[in-house]
């Protein structure tokens, strides 16, 4: 099932990506059994039982019991299911990657119809941001006078990542609730102003030339229809490469 | 003849009580209907507890803003009216209609001094610049006494309307007349418990 | 003198003048009698009689439902050839004929909105649940007739205006378009549009309060005598369920239009955060709002509302299924005990459309859980339903069609809810096509099937004349083809990633390219299909009205008590020529022993002398 499911989905370039579709399969699996035996069955009584073939009805028709046999299995298989696999999995899509794998901490701030995404910049730490400040010079309003945002990156639409290394994306919006999609990261979070949700996921592939998109999954005006940007995964040398080759945001300079 | 019969069979239960539910249609009715209203304003106190324990700025204090003695005065009027509506039907079931149309103009005075009252809080509010817009707390203060100023007034208008034009329905519907205060008084009642609820979530919290 | 002639009058003999004064005022009384019931305004235009407010409701949301699909078309076109210019559009939108973006977001969020409640809501409860539950308990009406009226009147206005921002506020940024869901902060800094949407959904909310009370209370109260809770039919069973839905799930939504409404009209902040910036200004608003709160309140009322589309739904297909199986429903009363039990859960289900919104463990944990569990019922009512064809005697008649073709249809959109209630697949799949195609499967081949089922079935009711047979049949089989066509397609679609509420289809984006231009021009031509498979049954049901079959009280040879009222029962309150008594169950088919396949439920049982009949009080005392 996992891989016919693959053969209409998007690839797979993240560590938990595959847990999730797995679980998807596994639905599948039972929505296809469900359907095929009732198809099966529906088909069947439908010409057994048509007027011309069995002319005259049982008042009482089936003295059977095994579909309430039958609702016992479908309750322990979505039991099953729910607690084996995905409250479990909730719970790793929740909890943050420990500190000692060195998650590279973004902040993306979404805005229509863009998304500005913020670096810490070598020192690793975030400037001050200030809803007043932002202006088309200053997409996510860094204070100036605050000295570790002096080394920030601020890109707009472009989302670098590096292969191997989880990734913390603190989730914002600044006017809209939008939502920020991975189709190949199996990443989805909704961008919405007033919250800051972190959203985490470890790259496993790099792109390799391939678009890899962030989607906008929430109707959020006009032009959500468009609201795309890029999703690079880079090996860590290109990493380090890219990060140099930015120049900081600098605000109010 | 038969196809004129056909059409006009009374509908049974609007003024005795069917026997196995023990409730006449109307009393029922009225009772589904204050389940609707008590989701319309649980929605709101559940709103007012979110946007409150959510609030990133201090929420402002009731006591300090509002005007609570005129509130507290309110609250007073609402539940003598209450009682007053109470003496309206019990009237009618000793059979003093006109004792009783003194009540149910209590009870709509009542009425009248809690939406005055309200008009003079509202306009206090207003000489210190607090409107909707203000903060939060405003807001949902506004929304919430409004909406139940709004209810106070739909009661009025129906009290009114008994005094009035509905008032000859106990010449010849006794039963029915007194059914209908009975459960224009349940409503009341729901009414006086909403304000008894708003005030102290609103003024003294 | 002929005045002093005496005449006969009955056995009395009396003079010719005072016979003459006698007659007039006779006839004066009944003439007032007849003024007071029957002028063409009381009984056309404000009737309190509950079928023909039935009738009121189902041709008014009949309307609203091909308007509804009309606007679908126009979407259709664009997302199957984005960027083209269409006459259809043209005629709309007064443009060169392409569709621009804020015209699709409006065509959408009126689509829905219309679509859900003003179409299938007040086809299903208003005009099914009016006509036919009175006549199915053996009531004279339902309980409060002047609330009835009243209900169809807050509907009635509440479309106008839904409609009225479609065409009159074009040149003002036009109608609502953030959705039929209206999230904020969006839906508060839309243009007038959305005002307008507020109002009208607080019409449309009063009107079915209205109706919810008068519904429960009817089917409490006014049920016939014998008529007890385990002889009632399964469709009054759902339609009561449906009703407390109605009633204790929309308040929090009219809380939430008013807080609403407050925030646009009033500046007030509830789903406004502070510091919010919108093109590059800082909104001058107080802030502090939350928009999830908005979707809290939202979703406590449309989660239980999309069981308000699907319960009277499958009352009708089991009343249907039961009659032309010419059998018992199997398990009616773990149908019932389902139906009750999914109207209590569906009242805490609804953040599972919230997964995304940065939802813990915890309440994660709790959602799905109860989601899951909320498919139980489901699972229950629809085997039951698939259980009662064995040993049956299958009639495929038009109704028949439509209600066998609901259960693999309902099945579908039911199944594929399954991976949405699980919070980690959700993920994937969130605001995609897949979520279009889970609830399209269960509102339109499900819904909408099981409502042509209802009015093939009860059309001769209505009007005493069958829908026509062979082109009842072309249109169930086209639309079956069509309508699959669109759907089926979907689900690869949301598979692949393709997000909902896009202008173009998803050709933008470079994951979403392939499958959407692979399958939209195919889906859009199937939709144009399925409109064309409406036009027979368009033709059929007004040429119906005036020269279908003529067909006497029961065609359909069925056992409920509408059934035994006469046909097309003359309006005025009271339905029936003698007041019905109950002795039986609702499905009492082919009973062993029986002469008949069928005995109405007012039929005795063998041996017991029915109850002497009580001829209703003559009107001119
Ligand atoms: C009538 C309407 C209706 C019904 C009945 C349902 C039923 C269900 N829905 Fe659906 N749903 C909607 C209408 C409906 N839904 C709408 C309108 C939306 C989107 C709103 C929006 O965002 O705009 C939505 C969205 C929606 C979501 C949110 C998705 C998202 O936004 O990410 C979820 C998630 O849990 C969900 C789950 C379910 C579940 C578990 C059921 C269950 O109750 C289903 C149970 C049924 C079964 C399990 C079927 C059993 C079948 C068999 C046993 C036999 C099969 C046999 C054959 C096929 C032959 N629905
Ligand atoms: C009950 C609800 C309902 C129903 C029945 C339908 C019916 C249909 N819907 Fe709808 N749809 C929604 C509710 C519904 N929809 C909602 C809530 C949304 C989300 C909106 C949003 O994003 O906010 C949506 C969105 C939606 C989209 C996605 C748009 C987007 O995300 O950009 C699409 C796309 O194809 C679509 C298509 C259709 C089609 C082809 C039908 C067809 O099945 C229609 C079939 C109709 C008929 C067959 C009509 C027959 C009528 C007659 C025959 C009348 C006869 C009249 C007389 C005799 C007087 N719908
Ligand atoms: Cu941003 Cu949609
Ligand atoms: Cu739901």
């Amino acid at each position: 099932m996992q891989e016919f499911l693959a053969k209409y989905m998007p690839p797979i370039a993240s560590a938990h990506g595959a847990d999730l579709d797995r679980l998807n399969a596994w639905v599948h699996v039972l929505m296809l059994v469900l359907f095929v035996f009732w198809a099966a069955y529906f088909v069947f009584v439908l010409w057994r039982f048509s007027a011309k073939n069995h002319p005259k009805a049982d008042h009482h028709g089936m003295k059977s019991h095994w579909s309430t046999y039958g609702e016992g299995a479908i309750v322990v298989a979505e039991a099953v299911l729910l607690l084996v696999f995905s409250i479990p999995l909730w719970g790793k899509w929740t909890s943050k990657p420990a500190p000692e794998t060195n998650p590279l901490e973004i902040h993306l701030m979404a805005e229509q119809f863009a998304w500005n995404i913020h670096y810490p910049g070598p020192d690793g730490i975030f400037g001050r941001r200030k809803a007043e400040l932002i202006s088309s010079s200053n997409p996510v309003g860094l204070d100036p006078n605050d000295p570790a945002g002096k080394d920030d990156i601020v890109m707009i639409n472009q989302l670098h990542v590096e292969k191997d290394r989880p990734v913390i994306v603190h989730i914002s919006s600044k006017d809209v609730i939008h939502s920020f999609f991975l189709p190949v990261m199996r990443v989805k979070q909704d961008a919405i102003p007033g919250m800051d949700v972190p959203v985490h996921f470890t790259p496993i592939k790099t792109n390799d030339g391939a678009t890899w998109e962030i989607a906008c999954a929430q109707l959020c005006g006009l032009s959500h229809y468009r609201m795309r940007g890029q999703l690079f995964v880079d090996t860590h040398d290109e990493f380090v490469k890219w990060m140099k080759s930015q120049a900081p945001a600098q605000p109010g300079s | 003849m038969s196809a004129e019969a056909h059409g006009h069979m009374e509908i049974p239960f609007t003024v005795h009580a069917r026997p196995d539910t023990g409730l006449y249609n109307g009393k029922l009715g009225v009772w589904l209907f204050l389940a609707s209203e008590v989701m319309l304003f649980g929605a709101l106190f559940s709103s007012l507890i979110l946007i409150r324990t959510g609030s990133t700025t201090p929420w402002p204090e009731g006591w300090k803003e509002l005007h609570v003695y005129p509130a507290m005065i309110n609250t007073f009027v609402l539940i003598a009216s209450s009682v007053f509506v109470i003496m309206a039907w019990a009237n009618l079931r000793l059979r003093k209609p006109k004792v009783a149309r003194m009540w149910i103009a209590a009870t709509l005075l009542c009425g009248f001094a809690f939406m005055g009252i309200k008009g003079y809080e509202y306009s206090l509010s207003f000489a210190h610049h607090h409107f909707p817009k203000t903060n939060n707390f405003f807001a949902i203060y506004f929304t919430m006494t409004g909406l139940h100023g709004l209810h106070v007034l739909g009661g009025m208008v129906v009290f009114a309307y008994f005094l009035t034009k509905g008032w000859s329905m106990h010449e010849h519907e006794y039963q029915r007349f007194t059914n209908r205060i009975e459960i224009v008084g349940l409503y009341w009642h729901f009414v006086d418990l909403v304000w008894i609820f708003l005030f102290p979530t609103l003024y003294l919290l | 003198m002929a005045q002093k002639r005496q005449v006969r009058v009955g056995s009395q003999w009396m003079y010719a003048r005072d016979a003459e004064k006698a007659l007039s005022e006779a006839l004066r009384v009944m003439k007032e009698e007849e003024g007071h019931h029957e002028s063409f305004i009381t009984k056309y235009v404000f009737s309190q009689d509950h079928k023909w407010i039935g009738v009121q409701y189902g041709v008014t949301a009949l309307c609203f439902l091909l308007f509804g699909f009309f606007l679908m078309i126009m979407m259709r076109l664009q997302l199957g050839w984005p960027g083209e210019p269409f006459w259809v559009i043209k005629m709309f939108f007064h443009g060169d004929g392409k569709l621009l973006p804020e015209q699709y977001n409006q065509l959408g969020a009126m689509h829905g909105t219309i679509m859900v409640f003003l179409a299938i809501v007040p086809l299903a409860v208003g005009a099914f649940g009016n006509y036919v539950v009175p006549l199915q308990i053996g009531a004279p009406d339902m309980a409060f007739p002047k609330l009835n009226m009243a209900s169809y009147w807050c509907y009635l206005p509440g479309g106008l205006v839904m409609l009225a921002s479609m065409f009159l506020l074009q040149t003002k940024g036009g109608a609502a378009q953030s959705g039929w869901t209206s999230y904020p902060p969006l839906s508060d800094i839309a243009s007038q549009g959305q005002t307008w949407w507020l109002v009208g959904m607080i019409f449309l909310i009063t009107s079915s309060l209205l109706g919810s009370v008068n519904f429960i209370v009817t089917i409490i109260q006014l049920r016939a005598k014998g008529m007890t809770w385990d002889r009632l039919p399964f469709f009054v069973w759902a339609q009561f369920v449906t009703s407390f839905l109605l009633l204790l799930a929309f308040p929090p939504l009219e809380a939430a239009g008013v807080l609403q409404l407050m925030d646009r009209v009033a500046g007030t902040s509830f789903f406004l955060p502070s510091g919010l910036v919108v093109s590059g200004e800082v909104l001058k608003n107080a802030g502090g709002g939350n928009p999830l709160l908005w979707q809290h309140l939202f979703w406590f009322l449309a989660h239980p509302e999309v069981y308000v589309l699907i319960l009277p739904a499958m009352g009708i297909v089991a009343e249907i299924i039961a009659n032309n199986t010419r059998k018992s429903l199997w398990g009616y009363r773990s149908m019932v005990g389902a139906s009750i039990f999914l109207g209590f859960m569906s009242f805490i289900v609804w953040a599972h459309h919230m997964f995304m919104t940065g939802m813990g463990q915890a309440l994660s944990a709790f959602f799905q859980t109860t989601t899951m569990i909320i498919s139980i019922p489901s699972v229950i009512i629809l085997s039951a339903l698939f259980i009662t064809l064995w040993g049956g005697s299958i009639r495929f008649n038009v109704p028949m069609l439509f209600a066998l073709a609901f259960l693999p249809m309902f099945g579908i959109g039911g199944l594929t809810g399954l991976p949405l209630g699980l919070a980690t697949t959700d993920i994937h799949l969130h605001d995609t096509y897949y979520v279009i195609g889970h609830f399209h499967y269960v509102v339109a081949p499900g819904t909408i099937f099981a409502m042509f089922a209802g009015i093939y079935y009860w059309f001769p009711k209505v009007t005493g004349r069958m829908l026509n047979e062979k082109l009842g049949k072309l249109h169930f089989w086209s639309s079956f083809v069509f309508i699959n066509g669109i759907f089926m397609p979907m689900f690869y679609q949301g598979l692949a990633g393709v997000s909902r509420r896009l202008y173009d289809g998803g050709i933008q984006y470079a994951h979403a390219k392939e499958a959407a231009s692979a399958t939209n021009p195919f889906m859009s031509a199937c939709a144009v299909g399925l409109f064309l498979s409406q036009l027979p049954f368009i033709y059929n049901f007004f040429t119906s009205i005036k020269w279908g079959e003529r067909v006497g009280a029961n065609p359909w040879q069925a056992n409920t008590l509408e059934w035994v009222a006469t046909t097309s029962p003359p309006l005025g309150h009271g339905n029936f020529t003698t007041v019905p008594v109950v002795y039986r169950g609702p499905y009492d088919y082919s009973l062993p022993g029986s002469a008949d396949d069928y005995l109405p439920q007012t039929t005795p049982e063998p041996g017991t002398v029915a109850a002497p009949v009580i001829a209703p009080a003559p009107v001119v005392a």
